[in-house]
């Protein structure tokens, strides 16, 4: 990643230097030489900068054919007025910088994007903070850009005529960092996008996914925030993903949870902490993951596994209070759990090692039968149920009886001393 | 019969076990919130002991108290009052006093704890509401087998019984026709089944009012659909309310014709 980078910044450097190196600004107020940021946009030379200065423009359908910087100064205000796209960027190094960028168009045929780059590499989108919006940023095969510290703030109602915050589109070696998107379908939506770098960013309130892969390979995402959404975040028919200390948080309802894998090989799992979500992570034919490191707390299902997951494997996570453990649809059993913390665990440790001398089976008879007669579950909480998770936690019949938890540890694992 | 309710229920109030009973309820609810500072959570342990252990009391005080006061009764019989009065009015002095005992006795840590101030008010009304329904319900069941049987060590079998069937083996046969007729749609089945035992349907009740009801999934929805609506509301409180009426009735039927 740091190699290419440093590449993107020698060729930065070598195309500035080819230029000449008087770059003007331009500067657009209501009393300069420019009155609107297209016509700026239009007499500017490559590598110009255009300085708008603050205040509301009225303007939409505004293109970037060159290399330009377009710097906000004080958050001056552009206006789609609902009729289309705004910005769209359609040449290699351009900035986006300090706009606020208000009433994009909907159209049930053209997905209109607040800021749209097409084809482009070497961009950077940041400090914007978009509203009232169809599509926020719409990155369209273009490579090698940076979206940094924006705030999408969408108004979504309904899903299909809803738009995605930041939307990738066959794009590889992009950094998304530090921006917010809340209420909008999709709050990052990746598809067929590679070695995409996702950090630090807060996805709430969407209507349907916090942050949803496709066919994207090589990304990872640490340190984000996924709250209150629709159904969490999708991970879909992707491989080598890396998920690293995000939080999942309260994504409640009868379809919601809060990491949904669907066919996702060879990726790593650790550091996060799922609270509150109906269903922690809803795992489908997912092979060759670790789960490492992880918190669930008071969640419905804390994993939900629906079958073809081969060769994964839990160690050192702490299962707290949550209303299911694990939940498993077959007998068969592949996936290894060790060294776990479960606070379901009523063992004793008369060694004193810390890990307890009965090995804790996870799946309750009742989860297993749930599974089987959906309609079953109405008996939640009734005493016949927890009188033969009793009988079936002593003497396993139904429940995969090679799916247990070996070393379970006695006390709650701190991650940070642990690791 | 209210002088006779009023005297059971004195009796009652004075009797060791209604202190020990509320003193019970009063530790279980202090506990609770103060220990576990989650009024939600505090909710739903509550359902759990409350679904169990209000049957459970309703009837074995119930079966107690009609075998203990046999000889008063038989005493008052001699007296020109009405018999129903008599047995409906023990009846009521038994339900009324566990009733008090419970509301008061949960009611007052939650009051101290500030539950006026809190959106929780309303699940737990409808946990107190459920609970007296409960205590209705089944110290009406427990005098109609005292009444039934002269011999207190039935009587008190067939109540422990009642309790059992009632609380944990009806949910068994339930778990067993779902598991059984899975293929087919078990929607209104499960409905009808939980609106035919007061115990189930309690603990429905109150599962659909709280966040973990979103656990239920489609089946949930269902349900929330179903007693989400006026009809929903009118016709379980109508089952319940129909639970108290028929075993009062029994009592009142069965109380004319007994011979002592």
């Amino acid at each position: 990643m740091k190699k290419i980078y440093s590449i993107a910044l020698v060729l930065l450097g070598s195309l500035m230097v080819c230029q000449p190196l008087s770059a003007n600004t331009l500067e657009v107020c209501g009393k300069c030489d420019y009155t609107t940021i297209s016509e700026a946009v239009a007499a500017a030379q490559p590598f110009d900068t255009v300085l708008v200065k603050q205040g509301t423009y009225a303007e939409y359908n505004i293109g970037i054919v060159k290399p330009l910087t377009l710097l906000g100064e004080n958050n001056p205000v552009i206006d789609g007025q609902d009729k289309g796209e705004i910005i769209t960027v359609q040449s290699d190094d351009v900035t986006v910088d300090g706009f606020t960028v208000v009433n994009v168009g909907t159209s049930y045929t053209t997905d209109y994007a607040a800021i749209r780059v097409v084809k482009s590499k070497r961009y950077t989108i940041k400090n914007c903070r978009l509203e009232r919006l169809f599509f926020g940023i719409y990155l369209e095969k273009s490579s090698d850009g940076v979206v940094h510290n924006n705030y999408i703030q969408g108004d979504a109602v309904n899903e299909y005529n809803s738009g995605n915050g930041i939307q990738l589109w066959y794009c590889k070696n992009v950094e998304v960092t530090g921006n917010t998107v809340k209420n909008v379908r999709d709050g990052i939506y990746l598809e067929f996008s590679d070695h995409i770098d996702i950090r630090d960013n807060k996805s709430i309130d969407n209507l349907r996914y916090g942050l949803h892969f496709m066919f994207s390979n090589d990304d990872s995402y640490t340190n984000n925030l996924f709250q209150n959404n629709g159904a969490g975040v999708a991970v879909m028919f992707s491989k080598n993903i890396e998920m690293k200390n995000n939080v999942f948080r309260k994504n409640w309802g009868t379809a919601a949870f809060g990491l949904l894998l669907k066919e996702i090989n060879d990726s790593e799992i650790s550091g996060n902490t799922f609270e509150e979500n109906t269903v922690g992570i809803n795992i489908e034919g997912s092979n060759r993951i670790d789960y490492l490191h992880n918190d669930f707390k008071n969640n419905g299902w804390a994993v939900k596994v629906r079958g073809a997951c081969y060769a994964n494997i839990f160690k050192f996570n702490n299962f707290l209070y949550n209303s299911f453990d694990i939940s498993y649809n077959s007998k068969l059993n592949d996936n290894g759990f060790d060294r776990n913390y479960w606070s379901n665990y009523t063992g004793y440790d008369l060694n004193k090692n810390g890990i307890g001398d009965v090995p804790y089976r996870p799946v309750k008879l009742f989860s297993y039968i749930v599974n089987r007669t959906p309609e079953t579950i109405i008996l939640l909480r009734s005493l016949f149920i927890d009188i033969i998770d009793f009988s079936e936690k002593v003497s396993p019949v139904f429940t995969p009886d090679n799916l247990l938890d070996e070393n379970p540890q006695m006390k709650p694992i701190r991650h940070d001393t642990n690791r | 019969m209210l002088k006779i309710l009023k005297y059971s229920f004195y009796d009652l109030m004075r009797s060791r076990w209604s202190y020990v009973y509320f003193l019970f309820y009063l530790l279980l609810g202090i506990v609770l919130l103060f220990l576990n500072n989650n009024l939600n959570k505090a909710v739903i342990t509550l359902m759990n002991v409350i679904i169990v252990l209000v049957p459970l009391i309703g009837t074995i005080f119930g079966v107690m108290y009609y075998y203990n006061s046999k000889e008063f009764t038989e005493l008052l019989l001699a007296q020109p009052v009405k018999r129903s009065s008599i047995f409906l009015g023990q009846y009521f002095g038994v339900a009324l006093s566990l009733s008090m005992s419970l509301i008061v006795g949960l009611g007052l840590p939650f009051v101290f704890y500030g539950i006026f101030n809190s959106s929780a008010i309303w699940d737990f009304s409808l946990l107190l509401v459920t609970g007296t329904f409960l205590t209705l319900i089944f110290t009406a069941l427990a005098f109609v087998i005292a009444l039934a049987n002269e011999n207190k060590i039935k009587g008190f079998g067939y109540a422990i019984l009642l309790w059992l069937f009632m609380a944990v083996i009806y949910d068994g046969v339930f778990l067993m026709s779902l598991m059984y007729f899975e293929d087919y749609p078990l929607d209104k089945f499960s409905l009808v089944a939980t609106m035919l035992n007061p115990v189930d349907l309690s603990r429905v009740l109150i599962l659909l009012k709280l966040d973990i009801s979103a656990l239920l999934g489609y089946t949930g929805a269902v349900f929330q659909q179903f007693f989400g609506t006026r009809l929903g509301l009118v016709l379980s409180t109508v089952t319940l309310a129909l639970w108290v009426l028929v075993p009062t009735l029994f009592i009142y039927r069965m109380a004319r014709r007994k011979d002592f």
